[in-house]
């Protein structure tokens, strides 16, 4: 292939933080987060799904937003933080969303459940900060994390597909965790 | 997807210049419009100038008017305490469009760029004059179910897909751009996007290498009763079929003054002031309602598969003002 029709290869050298760990690569422009992380970074938990911005499979959280990794340029994620499902589970200890994952069997293949996992612990987030969604019935009153509707939480989630359909027990999983989870273990 | 130069610009005045300089240059902003449609090679810039870093990521609201920055993201302006309360449709249509993931990453300038949902556009094999001039238009004559009504020609009837920009357009929305050679102009936000006519390929007023800064929308008292409902075929994070932003300034039953846009029915996003003036002195009912829906789609034309959405906008229209005549403001 002539340069013409390949166009310019451009190669970008940079410094970011994943999982709290400075790491500096060297990428193609045209790499995604995506594949930077389960190709460069062995960090296999993010799963390419449709890898066209679709599915939710491939979310990661960005300076603490959720996000597609796969609509996301490796080149352009300088100096951000990235968190993946790998992050989640501390000193062996699974996150309460992993522990409520598992105790309302909120998935069945699995391949889905490490997006369903961050976008429903930034979900929570974004409810302690009182945002509305589509699903608000008036977007001028702030929401209420600990009543958050189930209609709510399929709004908010509705950025995760699951092939298998583990929709109602997804929902319930999160529903367990809509209180602050010291109070809820209590 | 084909190789390019990535440029990350800190400077405005440098992203201008470099992409000016750069005839197959593109701004990449949140990514979620413009890498898509470089995996599909729809979109092959030989350049990408990353504009995220630019010091255009705040919402600014004075007495006079709201000043938001190019970059802000859909999430942050649609949660924003301030444009709840005053411009509640433009929340709601924010909240209307895609899922939380693409919110977060999306930019109020890339919403307003976004490229249209025609699969005839994102398939490069296919006919399509508004990604290879002269070429045809497979939609035309092919599956339009989701194609626009109004605003179209007989060379593209590509649906614009923005919630936000159909808000926007009432609220008197201005662009606020950047060229390279430094000058800067507002262009109000119903005279940015161009009508297909006979070079679909044209989408708005934009020169190459002229970069949004900003969107201004001035305040005013109607926009706080104003409503946005978006009809589509899934509850949640699907494209409009129809949508309607509208607001209504109220003496009592009586309107003293309207505003009316459409989204999912037009190749732009579509105001409608004909409609608006008809309303003014009316009783704030159905039968006036009803009068502003077909005044709304009276210039629109049916193709083989999207004539529904003719009735579906007008009954849009008409529930979209229910529901704003109902709020408690």
């Amino acid at each position: 292939m002539t340069e013409t029709s390949a166009g310019p290869i451009s190669e970008i050298a940079i410094a970011l933080r994943v999982n709290g760990a400075e790491r500096t690569v060297r990428v193609d422009a045209r790499v995604t987060l995506l594949d930077l992380l389960r190709e460069t970074l062995e960090l296999p938990g993010t799963k390419k799904g449709c890898d066209q911005g679709t599915c939710g499979a491939c979310t990661v959280i960005i300076d603490g937003q959720r996000v597609l990794s796969c609509l996301t340029l490796a080149a352009s994620c300088r100096d951000h933080d990235v968190r993946t499902i790998e992050s989640l589970a501390a000193d062996g200890n699974l996150h309460p969303m992993q522990s409520a994952f598992l105790e309302c069997d909120a998935y069945q293949c699995g391949f889905c459940t490490p997006g369903q996992i961050l976008s429903a612990v930034c979900l929570l987030e974004e409810a302690e900060a009182g945002v509305p969604s589509h699903a608000t019935p008036d977007v001028r009153q702030p929401i209420d994390r600990a009543t958050l509707s189930d209609d709510e939480i399929r709004e908010r989630m509705s950025g995760n597909l699951c092939r298998c359909g583990a929709y109602p027990n997804i929902v319930a999983a999160i529903r367990q965790n809509r209180q602050p989870h010291a109070e809820a273990r209590r | 997807m084909k190789a390019f130069i990535f440029q990350e610009a800190t400077v405005a005045s440098e992203a201008a210049t470099v992409a000016g300089g750069a005839p197959g240059a593109m701004f990449l902003a949140g990514g979620t419009t413009l890498v898509d449609l470089m995996k599909l090679e729809v979109l092959t810039p030989d350049t990408v100038v990353d504009v995220r870093r630019l010091p255009f990521g705040d919402i600014e609201l004075s007495e006079s008017d709201v000043r938001i920055g190019a970059t802000v993201t859909n999430s942050q302006l649609a949660w924003h305490a301030g444009i709840r309360e005053r411009f509640p449709a433009l929340s709601e249509a924010l909240l209307a469009g895609a899922s939380t993931q693409l919110r977060n990453m999306a930019t109020v300038a890339g919403n307003i760029m976004q490229r249209t949902r025609c699969s005839y556009f994102r398939d490069v094999h296919a006919a399509c004059n508004r990604r290879q001039p002269q070429s045809g238009c497979d939609a035309i004559a092919g599956f339009n179910r989701g194609h626009a009504v109004l605003g179209t020609s007989e060379h593209c009837i590509a649906t614009h897909p923005s919630d936000m920009c159909v808000a926007m357009t009432i609220f008197d929305a201005v662009i606020h751009t950047l060229k390279p050679d430094g000058a800067t102009r507002a262009v109000p936000c119903t005279e940015f996007h161009r009508q297909p006519g006979a070079t679909p390929d044209v989408e708005t007023v934009l020169e190459h290498g002229e970069l949004i800064t900003h969107v201004t929308l001035p305040i005013q008292p109607i926009a706080r009763r104003s409503h946005y409902l978006k009809v589509r075929d899934r509850a949640s994070y699907e494209f409009a079929l129809a949508s309607a932003a509208v607001a209504l300034d109220l003496d009592g039953d009586t309107i003293l003054g309207a505003r009316l846009g459409l989204g999912g029915v037009a190749t732009i996003p579509w105001r409608c002031r004909e409609a608006e003036g008809g309303l003014v002195g009316r009783r704030a009912d159905d039968k006036a309602f009803g009068a502003a829906a077909e005044t709304a789609l009276a210039g629109a034309i049916a193709r083989e598969h999207n004539g529904f959405k003719i009735e579906l906008a007008r009954r849009t229209i008409v529930r979209a003002l229910d529901s704003a005549r109902d709020m408690s403001v």
